[in-house]
């Protein structure tokens, strides 16, 4: 089968690839792209592991050909922080205990993150909302819903430090 | 899970993707979200030579609100119709709707168009559609088409829809009154084990109009005029939602699944109707 050349930005750089159309994004990602952050959990769409962002969506990239995304704008984890520096997402699910197993912890931050931009004072019915794509087998998700609340309040507070 | 091997298009307008259906017949498949496709591509129960993504195709995204007249082009997100605050000024019914389908990673991804056009019983717009009594726009070979929601669905994945068609848009009239959508799921992600679209208007204190449609309770969404017709006239009392939904589930067909045996989804069907009915006139 043919290959497709595709160009995507991914954490601020610009890839360029050729892909078999019936390659999906998630594979694409870890195994041409490295960023083995996203992770293949379920592969049926429910477990929200492979969680990434394009263009401003938080998106399972296992149900997303890696044409499809042809132009966009991709974050994941890696494209957060660096490990000197975490986001702040990353250190409230450290301090709360947000993780044990880790497994679906970058799709979980990941999901925040844009949860985080599109309501920077969430409940925490919000937060349980918001993350209800990304399942985790561990925690219970109380920690989890801890640490996404600890994050927004710390970004508030530093926003409203700087103003 | 890797799926078979197909070709990619992605047409720049309606016209392009229209002469690739003619051209590949039943080896092609359209692609609006692919939130239900990909899935069945990946497991190999769908299996696609000639994938057409209708996400260049910039009209398909529009939302229109002109006077009582409200369009919705196939490809808008259900993440887009429940960020929209003119639609949720005029339809609010759409947004309780779309925050009850699946997870928030679909509703960026998956589309009112693919939701309407798929025939999968258990998809929550068919039922809404039939609700608000909205029309489907049929693109073809020949021009465009019209089929109201009511007259679309012929059974699971059947529709009146021929194969070198596309669904472009969708329309309905604003209705005053109540609203309510209601659903029961086992959890998030997972489709109705029974829902009900429920649209009330009043005059004074009596029902004026009704409109009830439900959701994955028959191989189609199912309109239930007698439902309907047991409330006009009533005061919405406890004795009319009884008969009311006694009359709708009298034409529901549910099939045995792992949501639960026959006898469970009517129970929860009657539960859901009635809570539909009371909230929708309670916003009347």
């Amino acid at each position: 089968m043919s290959k497709t050349a595709i160009k995507l930005n991914v954490n601020g750089k610009t890839e360029e690839l050729l892909v078999e159309p019936r390659e999906l994004l998630i594979y694409v990602l870890r195994e041409k792209l490295n960023l083995t952050g996203p992770h293949v959990g379920c592969e049926t769409s429910h477990c929200g592991a492979c969680t990434v962002e394009i263009d401003g969506k938080s998106v399972k990239s296992c149900t997303m050909f890696a044409v499809q995304a042809e132009g966009t704008e991709i974050t994941t984890i890696e494209g957060l922080s660096t490990p000197d520096n975490l986001h702040v997402l990353q250190r409230m699910f450290r301090e709360h205990h947000g993780l044990q197993c880790g497994y679906c912890t970058p799709g979980m931050i990941t999901r925040a993150h844009r949860l985080l931009q599109e309501n920077p004072n969430p409940t925490e019915e919000d937060v349980r909302f918001g993350i209800a794509g990304n399942l985790c087998r561990c925690t219970g998700y109380q920690n989890i819903v801890k640490s996404v609340l600890a994050a927004a309040a710390e970004i508030n507070a530093a926003q409203e430090a700087a103003e | 899970m890797i799926p078979a091997a197909f070709e990619y298009h992605r047409p720049k307008d309606i016209e392009a993707a229209l002469g690739l259906l003619q051209t590949h017949g039943d080896e092609a498949r359209v692609l609006a979200g692919g939130h239900s496709l990909i899935p069945m591509m990946k497991l190999r129960m769908a299996a696609i030579e000639h994938l057409i993504d209708l996400r260049d195709i910039a009209h398909l995204r529009d939302i229109r609100i002109e006077g009582t007249n409200i369009h919705i082009g196939a490809m808008v997100t259900q993440a887009e119709l429940i960020g929209h605050d003119g639609l949720a000024r005029v339809a609010p019914i759409l947004r309780e709707a779309a925050l009850q389908i699946a997870d928030p990673q679909v509703r960026y991804m998956g589309t009112v168009g693919g939701n309407v056009a798929n025939g999968d019983p258990g998809n929550d717009m068919p039922g809404l559609m039939q609700a608000l009594d909205a029309v489907f726009t049929l693109a073809g070979p020949d021009g465009d088409r019209e089929v109201a929601a009511r007259d679309f669905y012929e059974a699971a994945y059947m529709t009146a829809r021929e194969d070198d068609e596309i669904l472009t848009a969708i329309r309905f009239q604003v209705s005053a009154g109540g609203y309510a959508y209601e659903k029961q799921k086992r959890k998030i992600g997972d489709y109705a084990t029974a829902a009900a679209a429920v649209v009330i208007t009043r005059d004074g204190d009596k029902v004026a109009s009704a409109s009830i449609a439900m959701t994955n309770l028959s191989d189609t969404p199912v309109w239930s005029e007698s439902a309907a017709a047991a409330l006009i006239g009533t005061r919405c009392d406890a004795d009319a939602i009884k008969t009311a939904t006694d009359a709708a589930l009298a034409d529901i067909d549910p099939n045995e699944d792992n949501r639960g045996p026959v006898e469970f989804k009517r129970h929860v069907a009657g539960i859901i109707i009635s809570r539909a009915i009371a909230r929708a006139w309670s916003r009347a």
